[in-house]
């Protein structure tokens, strides 16, 4: 009898199982690539972010852009003026109280990024954990994110490249950014090439982590200590904070 | 009293209309070259950079966009406004502005980093993006104006003609909206941001359309020896003028509203004043020789009497409108995104500085390439189709206005 009522629930389990595994092997090459760790698909997910503490960040100090163009396979070309920066130290310099400030800047992961909205073909996209991303395979190299994105984070591919790294796909031709070191969060490592290195070989002035979670250092830190975002007056909203500025 | 206007294919066998056929599909294959060694050895053969991103293709094909959109003028003006003295030219102007169209978005999509995926632009949309309505709004163009000349063109269909006009004449109003609001919805960039950049592109539109399609008239009918009478060339030169003033309106309105806006003053003090080449541009080339000079020249009352100072004044406010569209889509670029404003700010990345282009050799090949795509269109198909009126002599035009000259000279004469 118990054998009996068993039988039709395991059969079931089997199909809707195997069915799962199908549509998973189906969709899985861009599903999982994609696919936010831990993310639930909703505010209810994580939303990853940087904590800039410019009061730490050196002058001088380039240990978060090496450590990402290494990460990233991103070299120079030795055309300064075309060559691909994912981050870049900017110096500010306050003409009227005469105070300096250094500080990276990349990729702001904006929850209303222009270069979302201006795409015509949606490659430039976000995901559901706030990493604002370029689909290589549909962007048709137009530029209108770089026209239309305020903190001149993008990048074109103005010539071919080589000894790309496997989980950074770039091509010729196309509109590139940093990615918040996507490939590492989908790992679970938690860090990105940038912050690991500032805490390494740098000053310890920036802070990845999970903006949505209240226990997580960066959230707390936001809390107690406040930030500014820059261009804040365009409320995009960006993932990026800064503190000392 | 009506006039039936007589249409005839040009015959296109003597040796100016080979030659003229052989020097454009020299040009269009020269921009096929520049296209194909840009996809080989990528965008950095050109003066774009990550700077300045867009280039000088990008002037030459939103010229030709809006030049189509305007060329359509006389179209519009038969079929909307009523006005019979254009109604023999109706075919011709759609004729170009469907031309002029194919010839702005292929200088476009071989622009673009990857053409190859130009069906990618086709089967993904993003319809917040106003680039994505640009590709229906072009696409659309086309086939509105294509059944516009059909209706046009087919007897039977000639009663529908007014309900395509009307269409056509609606869909480049919000076609050159389409193509400002590329510039208008960049809330990030301070020379751009501005609701008023879509009135000015129409504008635009109106007088960049009306001075190509004078020269191209002009040309045209000279080229094949029709008869064209004064008649129909003072009502489009009176016009193109206006136009011109319309465009000035919205220029003047547009640095006005920025001037007034504190944070705006450094971007207009760097167009207005210190910009180098762009205030050269703006000053000398736009405001001056593009939009003065030609006004003069259209309504002195014994130079604009002249087919050459009509073609030169409308030769002029095409210069005027390219130097304009640089000063827009370049200047615009190079002019330093503020992330901190208030701030002196440097970096690796051009921070800070005003960015430097200068266009390339490949980029004028594949802008000149378009032009010459678009005119090779327009030639083949006045041999092969009846776009073309035998005559644009004043009594063919408007007899009663042709009349009422002729009366006016017998009396003077039997006055004198």
């Amino acid at each position: 009898m118990s054998t009996d009522s068993n039988a039709p629930l395991s059969r079931r389990q089997f199909i809707s199982g195997a069915a799962a595994a199908v549509a998973g092997l189906t969709i899985a090459p861009g599903v999982f690539l994609l696919k936010p760790a831990g993310a639930a698909g909703s505010t209810e997910g994580p939303r990853w972010g940087l904590l800039i503490d410019t009061d730490r960040c050196n002058k001088g100090c380039t240990a978060c852009v090496d450590a990402c163009h290494e990460e990233h396979g991103v070299h120079s070309l030795g055309r300064p003026e075309t060559d691909a920066q994912w981050i870049r130290k900017v110096e500010l310099h306050d003409p009227d109280t005469g105070h300096n400030h250094s500080l990276p800047v990349m990729c702001q992961h904006c929850e209303n990024p222009p270069c979302v909205d201006v795409c015509p073909t949606k490659a430039s996209f976000i995901r559901p954990d706030g990493v604002v991303l370029v689909d290589k395979h549909t962007c048709i190299g137009c530029r209108y994110c770089m026209m239309a994105c305020p903190y001149k984070a993008r990048s074109f591919i103005h010539e071919a490249l080589t000894n790309q790294k496997p989980h950074s796909p770039r091509g010729k031709g196309t509109v590139e950014s940093c990615t918040l070191c996507v490939h590492r969060i989908d790992r679970g490592d938690h860090t990105t090439a940038c912050v690991e290195a500032c805490n390494t070989d740098g000053h310890g002035a920036m802070v990845f982590g999970d903006l949505n979670d209240p226990d997580s250092t960066i959230a707390q830190r936001l809390r107690e200590q406040g930030s500014t975002a820059i261009r804040a007056d365009l409320r995009l909203n960006p993932a990026v904070r800064y503190q000392g500025i | 009293m009506t006039v039936k206007t007589q249409f005839q294919e040009i015959e296109g066998r003597n040796g100016r209309y080979l030659a003229l056929l052989g020097g454009l599909a020299v040009l269009v294959g020269l921009g096929l070259l520049a296209a194909l060694m840009k996809g080989t050895h990528g965008h950095h053969i050109t003066g774009m950079n990550n700077q300045v991103v867009w280039g000088l293709p990008h002037i030459f094909a939103i010229f030709l966009i809006v030049a189509a959109s305007g060329a359509l003028n006389a179209a519009s003006f038969a079929s909307v406004f009523g006005r019979v003295s254009y109604k023999p030219l109706a075919r011709f102007s759609g004729l170009l502005a469907m031309t002029l169209l194919i010839g702005g978005l292929v200088v476009l999509v071989l622009d673009l980093g990857r053409p190859d995926r130009l069906v990618v632009a086709m089967t993904h949309y993003n319809f917040k993006s106003i680039f994505a309505w640009n590709i229906v709004l072009y696409t659309g163009f086309l086939a509105v104006v294509a059944v516009y000349l059909w209706f046009m063109m087919e007897k039977r269909m000639n009663r529908f003609v007014p309900i395509a006009g009307y269409t056509a004449f609606i869909w480049r109003l919000v076609l050159t909206t389409g193509t400002g609001s590329i510039f208008g919805f960049l809330v990030a960039r301070e020379a751009y941001d501005a609701a008023v950049l879509a009135p000015l592109f129409i504008a635009m539109s109106f007088s960049l359309g009306m001075a190509v399609f004078i020269l191209v008239v002009l040309a045209t009918f000279i080229g094949t020896e029709r008869p064209l009478g004064d008649l129909i060339l003072r009502r489009m030169k009176n016009l193109l003028g206006i136009f011109v003033i319309g465009v000035l309106y919205f220029v003047v309105v547009y640095h006005l509203t920025n001037l007034y806006a504190t944070r705006l003053h450094g971007v207009q003090s760097f167009v207005l004043l210190h910009g180098g080449i762009y205030t050269f541009l703006f000053w000398f080339v736009q405001i001056g020789l593009g939009s003065i000079a030609p006004l003069v020249m259209l309504f002195h009352p014994v130079w604009s009497q002249s087919r050459r100072v009509i073609a030169a004044a409308a030769g002029l406010v095409i210069v005027g409108g390219l130097a304009q569209l640089y000063v827009i889509v370049i200047g615009g670029q190079a002019y330093p995104l503020q992330l901190f404003p208030g701030q002196e700010i440097s970096s690796s990345f051009y921070d800070g500085v005003v960015a430097g282009y200068s266009p390339s050799l490949p980029e004028w090949m594949l802008g000149i390439g378009g032009v010459a795509f678009a005119f090779l269109l327009l030639a083949l198909a006045l041999k092969f189709l009846r776009f073309l009126p035998t005559s644009l002599a004043d009594d063919k035009v408007d007899p009663h206005a042709a009349a009422r000259a002729d009366d006016t000279a017998t009396t003077a004469a039997a006055r004198a």
